[in-house]
């Protein structure tokens, strides 16, 4: 009855007529707000730190030192061009394994067969498993007395590894705990593809009497592109970020010798170990500027595969 | 794509000659024969692959760390529940655990609120260059936000209260959110809503009467997935939770910071964390699965 007396009442028919109206703001605003209040902020904040020499705190005075900042970060050969190094070694080491490996899985797993779910259930797993968690079974897996990894080389007779404790090592070891992390990621996202796929193209191609692989390559895989897109772009964006493996398992700085210490990871010590706001400010400004051209450079080529 | 229009594109790239010799096409019975053994062996290489490490993290929770050290004893071991006696005895873990909930709930529940409605607005009106804006936060590095957070919200001595990692947990699950149920908004069909607002309902009354009950699905789907991501987050919590409002995996990474690595416990510990997710996702297997790869299919 509450509702047929407040339809009646001429303020909330005004009001409601002025929300109907506008609904289209109403519903997006709240949002818009809130991601430009914790966005546009810190972003116009980090782009006048990164031109100042702010250290220290953030309270304490700081000069206004123009690029000196990314001069000095650009000419570093020491930390910087290191990290942007692993940065893009990582993420394209990752990447080009995730993509073929998690290709060959979805094809696997595309016509249906008993046990599906079980399949499906067990590379779903590591996907939703909490990354610092899965950091430090890693380690145990991998640690070099006691770890499981160096066990099982022993049995075929291959010598220990360092695995993580190796200056040369830890990086690709960290690698392939992203892969077994993230393939399933790819798997899911072209399986999803693969599936909206009519069946027609690839029956039509069979009868012509082309074999597996080019129904593969001339049918299937340009039929799915803008999947495959998908997939690339979203994981380069988390890759290229990958923060918790890293810190969880080789901690500050990326290791004694840095041997892990990616853009994400330098900028994170370059704050909050050693509280150089400017220059800290600097390589995530190079570094977001970073993300957006391979964001860029990917969306594009999404819209050509999509016409 | 059309079927008719891939139909039609699929057979030109091949270039073989169109002249099949025989009308009725062969079978190959070889690969017929060879393809199931060949593909089951490797479906269980992948099982066995993404599912032993989990095992073995398991396995080493339930070992003294003598037997941790001793190699024979990987697999045959006599179990015991010590290790999960050290991780509930030592600090308040329980209290982690809370606080991850807590954390996780407040954060999806209040980017559903805000997300849900947005994304509706977005997709009905296509308004593209505002859903770039909340699609931006998912790009951002979220260092370059923490310092400028952790100076804001210690000034409004926030800093170690629910109230920031709530907020900085949402600016994860809000364009999440927003992604996904775009994409399934998008895939809604308009006429409902219309023969809602033919029967008298204002255009706000038949979101909330008739497309909102429609997206269920969607919106648990984002819900689950807003919350495994709170959940599994590290690095704002790093920096912004108080030693109360600590949250699992910032316990866990706390764990190792201590004298040497008590492996047991280590384990133990992550066993903690990850088996609940593990649960929920195992349960809504559905849900995650379709925002995962939510968008995944559309040009």
């Amino acid at each position: 009855m509450a509702f047929a007396t407040l339809k009646t009442n001429p303020a909330w028919t005004g009001w409601s007529r002025w929300a109907n109206r506008h609904r289209m703001w109403l519903f997006a605003a709240p949002s818009m707000i809130f991601v430009a209040l914790l966005i546009a902020f810190p972003l116009g904040w980090t782009l006048y730190l990164s031109l100042t020499d702010s250290a220290g705190s953030v309270r304490n005075p700081s000069d206004f030192i123009g690029f000196e900042n990314y001069l000095a970060v650009l000419t570093d050969t020491r930390r910087f061009w290191p990290a942007v190094g692993r940065t893009l070694f990582f993420t394209v080491g990752v990447l080009t394994v995730e993509m073929v490996l998690g290709m060959a899985i979805a094809l696997l797993l595309w016509r249906p067969f008993k046990g599906e779910r079980w399949v499906r259930v067990a590379i779903l797993m590591p996907l939703v498993a909490t990354p610092v968690a899965i950091g430090m079974m890693w380690r145990l897996i991998f640690e070099p007395n006691i770890g499981f990894a160096n066990q099982l080389l022993g049995w075929f007779g291959i010598p220990a590894q360092p695995w993580l404790s190796g200056a040369g090592t830890a990086l690709p070891t960290l690698m392939f705990v992203d892969i077994w992390q993230w393939t399933p990621m790819i798997v899911l996202i072209l399986l999803a593809g693969l599936t909206a796929l009519s069946d027609e193209p690839d029956e039509a191609a069979r009868v012509d009497g082309a074999n597996a692989w080019q129904r593969f390559r001339h049918v299937t895989l340009p039929l799915m592109m803008s999947s495959v897109i998908t997939a690339v772009l979203l994981r380069s964006i988390d890759a290229l970020k990958t923060f918790d493996i890293l810190y969880a398992t080789k901690g500050k700085g990326g290791g004694s010798f840095h041997e892990v210490e990616t853009l994400n990871i330098y900028a994170y010590g370059l704050s909050f170990d050693y509280n150089k706001y400017g220059a800290s400010s600097t390589v995530l400004v190079l570094f977001f500027l970073m993300i957006i051209g391979v964001v860029w450079i990917l969306t594009l080529r999404k819209k050509r595969s999509a016409l | 794509m059309s079927p008719t229009q891939a139909t039609l594109a699929a057979p030109t790239p091949i270039g073989l000659p169109a002249l099949p010799r025989a009308v009725v096409p062969r079978r190959r019975k070889r690969k017929l024969t060879a393809y199931p053994i060949f593909r089951f062996s490797m479906l269980a290489l992948i099982v066995v692959g993404f599912l032993a490490p989990l095992a073995w993290m398991l396995l080493a929770s339930l070992k003294t760390n003598v037997d941790i050290y001793d190699a024979s004893k990987s697999i045959l071991f006599t179990p015991t529940l010590d290790n999960y006696d050290t991780v509930f005895g030592r600090a308040d873990y329980l209290a982690y655990v809370f606080n991850s909930f807590w954390v996780g709930f407040w954060s999806t529940a209040l980017s559903l609120l805000l997300g849900v409605p947005a994304a509706y607005a977005m997709s009905r009106f296509a308004m593209k260059r505002s859903a770039m804006v909340v699609l931006l936060a998912r790009i951002i590095p979220g260092v370059s936000l923490l310092v400028p957070w952790y100076y804001v919200f210690s000034n409004l001595r926030l800093v170690g209260g629910y109230e920031v990692l709530i907020l900085s947990h949402m600016f994860v699950s809000l364009p999440l959110i927003v992604y996904i149920m775009m994409s399934f908004f998008d895939s809604l069909p308009l006429e409902l809503e219309e023969a809602g607002q033919v029967d008298g309902l204002t255009p706000i009354g038949a979101f909330l009467r008739v497309t909102l009950p429609l997206s269920t699905p969607g919106i648990a789907t984002a819900g689950i997935l807003a919350f495994i991501f709170s959940w599994n987050n590290f690095m704002f919590a790093l920096v912004l939770s108080g030693s109360a409002t600590k949250t699992l995996p910032v316990a866990i990474f706390d764990f190792v910071a201590y004298a040497s690595i008590d492996w047991g416990g280590l384990m133990a510990a992550s066993v903690v964390v990850t088996v609940p997710i593990m649960l929920i996702a195992l349960f809504t297997q559905k849900y995650v699965v379709s925002g995962l790869t939510a968008g995944a299919t559309k040009g």
